[in-house]
């Protein structure tokens, strides 16, 4: 479903400032594949993300989802195949307009947008049974404003403006990091059922070492631009913590330097 | 007292189509778009020429609406492709739409007071209605013995501005209106959901300006002439409508606002009417009122808002220091 071969990314590129950012990275996951990705400040999570999105481009390599190569496809032509939920609850939601107009936004993803009634009655009743899946009551308050939810309606909201068009790509970037502890919980358990209910293939960074274990069936670290550590099926069902931090030192031979993704 | 009252009426509902157009810019595309000021003289400009060179009257008109919408293509283009300043684009194309005008009327002032406007032929039109006669009757009937000339002309343009208004609002509503107004609520987010974000704001600007040509065409042809000197402050009264709609009639649905919109731009009309016939003011100063009219709508609420907040919070105080009183002096 989704290929990706031999992307480097460099920043400032000639100057003292020059980073590189990811280092020849190569990855493919199959359809329904669910990999969490998780490394240290720095690694190059983020912007493997952003290659995937469109948001950065790379300076070699390839991007193809689907058997379509879309390195070369700005941002907004991509979006009509990869669902995304930022990190900042803000970022995925329009917070002047209704839910129901957010919805109908998201529900013309992949298709093209046309001179016709967004919110339609049948539209309605089709968003109230996907709102009726998260279980906040948000299937009784069509018509507010989306600014009035809280940050965890607010990214329920977006996880499921990301999620109920089936897009062949879900990319889902730290997105339980600006919550509580209880709405995480909250968005995390969601994230898990939309996945497995609708199968679709997805990529997601996180901090929290446990979070990356207990999701998905693949798991990737990445240190200094480079994938180091893989894990698949059984074999990542067995990790814990520890053994990720050992592992870690045993291949980079310092310590992981990021405490947030131990008590995370 | 009413002739001049029924005059700034008909005015404010011609100007009521250039303040939905910069509603669209101001409000639902977050761009502050200076390019009124010249594109508002274009469409005068436009349709001015057309008409003394023989041009069917409508027909200049939609001339104008069309010119509007071109200059706007290119300050949205200058904004999204160039990456200049959404303020700067529009600085820059409303100098260059300056000389642009000048050059199309070929002098300062371009006359059309021996020409047929697009209101000589309503009024004939009107004439045959018989509906004039009615109304003048019912005003001599509460006692008022001084005329309007024709209503023709304000029965007909309000028509005009409610059909522009409820497109307006059927177009925010489709998939690509949603789309637009996503872009000035949160750009990044329409972008992940595959919208264009640079052609939707081109065309949302183009829009804007069309409609400003269009009113400006309009009051040209009901003045009898296009200045190129007429569209000077136009963007500060285009915001001080829609600020003063906003304030007075809220703005709680697409529908609401546009219509409030439409009613700030009349009520505006008439302030500027009254303040006019204080003494010690001259025509002059209407610039410096409008910018006070601005500057109170912008700044009222909020200082309203707040003396509310300060005795709200007073009176909880009170309230907590009568509870406690006793024992805090004890």
């Amino acid at each position: 479903m989704l290929n990706i071969a031999n992307i480097s990314v460099t920043f400032n590129e000639g100057t003292l400032d020059e980073k590189k950012a990811l280092n020849g990275i190569d990855l493919e996951l199959a359809q329904g594949d669910f990999l969490t990705v998780i490394g240290s400040n720095g690694a190059g999570k983020s912007t493997l993300m952003n290659v995937i999105s469109g948001n950065t481009l790379p300076d070699v390599g390839d991007v193809v989802i689907n058997g379509k190569q879309v390195v070369h496809l700005p941002e907004y032509k991509r979006s009509a195949l990869i669902g995304r939920v930022f990190q900042d609850p803000m970022a995925g939601t329009a917070p002047s307009m209704t839910i129901e107009e957010n919805l109908a936004m998201a529900y013309s993803r992949d298709k093209k947008r046309k001179l016709k009634i967004g919110v339609t009655k049948k539209r309605k009743s089709m968003f109230r049974d996907h709102l009726r899946t998260l279980n906040l009551g948000l299937e009784d308050r069509l018509s507010a404003k989306v600014g009035l939810l809280s940050g965890g309606e607010r990214q329920a909201l977006s996880l499921l403006m990301a999620t109920f068009t089936k897009p062949n790509i879900l990319l889902l970037d730290e997105h339980t990091a600006a919550l509580d502890p209880s709405r995480a919980e909250l968005i995390t358990s969601l994230t898990e059922k939309v996945v497995r209910e609708s199968g679709l293939t997805t990529l997601m960074v996180t901090h929290n070492m446990q979070q990356a274990l207990d999701l998905g069936n693949r798991l990737i670290m990445m240190d200094k631009g480079q994938i180091i550590f893989e894990a698949q099926g059984e074999a990542k069902q067995k990790l814990t913590v520890e053994n990720l931090l050992k592992e870690f030192q045993r291949i980079r031979g310092e310590q992981f330097e990021d405490d947030r993704v131990v008590l995370g | 007292m009413f002739i001049s009252m029924f005059g700034a009426v008909e005015s404010g509902v011609i100007y009521a189509i250039m303040a939905l157009g910069v509603y669209l810019t101001f409000r639902v595309l977050d761009f502050p778009d200076l390019t009124v000021d010249g594109s508002f003289v274009t469409g005068a400009a436009v349709a001015a020429l057309s008409i003394v060179n023989g041009v069917p009257p409508v027909l200049a008109t939609l001339f104008a609406l069309l010119a509007g919408f071109i200059a706007g293509c290119i300050t949205g283009l200058l904004h999204t492709k160039g990456k200049v300043n959404a303020l700067l684009a529009g600085i820059l194309m409303m100098t260059a739409l300056y000389s642009v005008n000048l050059r199309i009327l070929s002098q300062p002032t371009l006359s059309m007071l021996n020409e047929t406007t697009v209101f000589n032929q309503l009024d004939t039109l009107w004439s045959m209605t018989g509906i004039d006669a009615v109304l003048n009757g019912l005003l001599s009937v509460i006692g008022l013995d001084r005329f309007p000339s024709t209503w023709g002309i304000v029965i007909i343009m309000f028509l005009v501005t409610v059909v522009i208004k409820l497109v307006t609002d059927f177009y925010l509503k489709t998939e690509v209106g949603l789309a637009l107004r996503a872009i000035g609520d949160n750009k990044r987010m329409i972008r992940s959901l595959s919208a264009n974000t640079d052609n939707l704001t081109i065309v949302g600007v183009g829009i804007s300006n069309g409609l400003v040509a269009l009113s400006g065409a309009l009051i040209g042809q009901l003045g009898g002439f296009a200045d190129v000197n007429m569209g000077i402050g136009m963007i500060v009264i285009g915001l001080a409508s829609v600020i003063i709609g906003e304030a007075l009639f809220g703005t709680k649905t697409i529908a609401r606002a546009t219509l409030a919109v439409i009613g700030g731009a009349i009520i505006y009309r008439m302030i500027v009417t009254l303040a006019l016939r204080v003494d010690f003011l001259e025509t002059g100063d209407m610039k410096m009122i409008t910018a006070i009219i601005v500057i109170f709508a912008l700044v009222g609420p909020k200082f309203i808002q707040m003396r509310k907040e300060k005795k709200r919070r007073q009176q909880k105080r009170q309230e907590l220091s009568v509870q406690s009183g006793g024992r805090k002096h004890a």
